[in-house]
């Protein structure tokens, strides 16, 4: 890159740290207001430092929970989300992955039908087809269930269209190799193309951890149980209560723990996630 | 150890394509075998049959007294190196080559001093941990050829092995595939499309050309007497000049009334103020280009015109009508816009029926 000299360089910098502060600036506010006694922020005296609560807040928010609209510990919602979002990304990788598998490796009858019919699915989100999905969830007795509030999310056709790319890339003489090397049709899916899937895999957990632990509408509909809800519903919850003053530490310390896992997930997969989008190991 | 036998071996598509029109020979125990042809010719189709890599239409393949045309190409005692060499790509050295006596379910110790007794021989020693990637591209193709060694198969099935390597790397490890086979006397079909790669390795060669072979037999034999048009100007390089008896003006002697189309090889026609020798020819030549490669000189010669038809009619894609090319040793030769005469003794004509399609003398 070509260095700019003096007062550009320096506009540069003032610009893209003018963006940082404009994005930093509200999760900032959110950890010092956790960390505040609650009558302070009614007051709208709030400082811009953080207070002294910070343990008696999080200690509150993770293990009891709010005195107020919904006391469910933000631990056990913690928990539920990471669990939902765990059965999405994973159940959506493994579904998908062997569904190309079938699509690309296998002769069958229909067989560029189904891939067609896994593709319209594109068009079909959970939003669109929410009603008979949920009549489907609620008749086979899963509201408040994990898999109630995982399975309709697992059926992936982005995740199944970007592994059958990745297989077609994959040369045949590989699996021509595999043959004569007296591997059968599971033998070379685990042995050889697991393994070379991995970035793949990696960057699609990623996204769709991400995914699932954003989820809102779904679970909104699904749950009814304090214990089943996930952080997501919780904050909301908190946030309207009708006769008590809103306890804005634990709200903002829930936001603080939401934002957590996400964080985690992409930081400790940022390596295989990039490789996974841009690298081909072959 | 066993001997591969084709026996009206056909491949159709369901398209209708049909890629093989019925082949037949057989290879002996250990000896090295090598289809030669031009691409789209069916070498690797052939070669992929044998694998069980490619359903048989019809015919049967046979190896070692059986036959395997439904047989899994696992179960074919086979071993195949691929032209890109298909090596595992997350696997260690090591564990591409014992992966195959591992899925067979071979003992772990016996697994170890396969592996490396093969890597003794190629050696690779000392980069077993390493994984593909991490190779030259020689290094890999010893890999692929390791991978199939360990697993002492009846056959070993090469398709287009060196075609990826530079020129200096493909020279070395021709010879190193030739003496490992020697020495391991391995049953061998090798599919080639370079005419150079099939006329040293093969015991038996095999010219193929649109699904049919063309000619079978020893390499030099293929070489000093080709029974088509096609095989003179495949095998040998630079082609041989092919001269239409029937549209030209070169008359021979003694030629059979059959006789439609005379070869001579760039490499048999002598340079020199001479006159056609008993039964030979002897042609005027201006010469138009020279190509000095060191050890020889390519003389490209155009002959001087006396009927006005064009005298040689070669395949497209080889010398253009009228042109002679002429090989001679060392790096004198004359310049370019000089008439030469060159000429050649008649036990070096090959004649061919106006077909192409028969060898006319002996």
């Amino acid at each position: 890159m070509v260095e700019d000299e003096g007062i550009q360089r320096y506009l540069a910098h003032a610009i893209l740290w003018t963006g940082i502060a404009i994005v930093a600036f509200p999760v900032y506010l959110a950890f010092v207001a956790s960390t505040q006694d609650n009558a302070v922020i009614a007051n709208g005296q709030m400082s811009l430092l953080p207070g002294g609560h910070f343990l008696e807040t999080y200690y509150q928010t993770i293990f009891v929970g709010t005195s107020g609209s919904t006391r469910e510990p933000v631990g056990t919602m913690m928990l539920n989300s990471l669990i939902m979002s765990l059965l999405i990304a994973v159940g959506k990788i493994a579904i998908s992955i062997i569904s190309a598998y079938a699509i690309v490796y296998f002769r069958f009858p229909f067989r560029m039908t189904i891939f067609w019919l896994i593709f319209i699915t594109l068009m079909l989100p959970v939003e669109v087809r929410i009603y008979p999905t949920y009549k489907i969830v609620a008749d086979l007795h899963l509201l408040d269930s994990y898999a109630g509030l995982s399975l309709p999310l697992i059926a992936s056709a982005t995740a199944t269209l970007l592994f059958r790319q990745f297989f077609m890339t994959v040369p045949d003489e590989l699996l021509e190799a595999s043959r004569i090397d007296g591997a059968g049709p599971f033998r070379f899916f685990w042995d050889t193309l697991l393994p070379l899937s991995r970035t793949n895999m990696a960057a699609l957990f990623v996204i769709l951890f991400i995914l699932g632990w954003n989820q809102y509408l779904w679970p909104l509909l699904i749950t009814t149980r304090d214990d089943m809800q996930t952080i997501q519903i919780g904050i909301r919850k908190m946030i309207t209560t009708t006769d008590a003053l809103t306890e804005w530490p634990i709200v903002m310390a829930t936001a603080v723990l939401a934002m957590l896992p996400p964080v985690f997930v992409v930081v400790v997969m940022q390596k295989l996630f990039v490789r996974g989008l841009v690298e081909t190991e072959k | 150890m066993a001997n591969v036998a084709l026996r009206h071996v056909r491949k159709a598509y369901p398209n209708g394509f049909e890629a093989i029109k019925g082949i037949e020979f057989e290879v002996g125990d250990g000896r090295f075998c090598v289809l030669v042809g031009p691409s789209g010719c069916g070498k690797s189709t052939l070669l992929r049959m044998v694998a069980g890599l490619e359903t048989i239409t019809s015919g049967e393949i046979d190896i070692g007294g059986r036959v395997v045309n439904q047989v899994e190409p696992a179960d074919r005692d086979i071993a195949m190196v691929f032209q890109n060499y298909a090596l595992y790509p997350h696997m260690s050295v090591y564990n591409n080559m014992a992966y195959g006596l591992r899925n067979r379910g071979m003992a772990k110790g016996e697994i170890d001093t396969r592996v490396q007794e093969a890597a003794r021989v190629l050696e690779l020693s000392a980069m077993l941990d390493r994984k593909p990637r991490q190779l030259s591209g020689g290094q890999r193709q010893r890999v692929a050829m390791g991978r199939a060694i360990v697993r002492q198969p009846k056959v070993f099935l090469f398709d287009e092995p060196l075609s990826n390597l530079d020129a200096k790397l493909r020279i070395a490890m021709r010879v190193e595939i030739r003496k490992l086979q020697r020495r391991l006397s391995t049953t061998s079909i090798y599919v080639t499309h370079d005419q150079l790669e099939a006329m040293t390795l093969a015991d038996i060669l095999v010219v193929m050309n649109g699904g049919l072979v063309e000619q079978i037999g020893d390499p030099l034999e293929i070489y000093q007497k080709p029974s088509t048009t096609f095989v003179a100007a495949f095998i040998g390089a630079p082609p041989m000049n092919l001269f239409s008896l029937r549209d030209s003006d070169i008359k021979l002697p003694g030629a059979g009334p059959e006789a439609g189309i005379l070869g001579v090889r760039p490499e048999d026609l002598a340079v020199g103020d001479v006159t056609a020798p008993d039964g030979g020819i002897a042609l005027d030549l201006t010469v138009e280009a020279i190509e000095r490669v060191g050890a020889e000189t390519y003389v490209y010669g155009l002959r001087a015109q006396q009927g006005g038809t064009p005298a040689v009619s070669a395949k497209p894609g080889e010398l253009p009508p009228g042109e002679i090319l002429v090989r001679i040793p060392g790096q004198e030769g004359p310049a370019v816009g000089q008439k030469i005469r060159v000429a050649a003794p008649r036990e070096k004509l090959h004649l061919f029926t106006a077909d192409g399609r028969k060898r006319v003398n002996s």
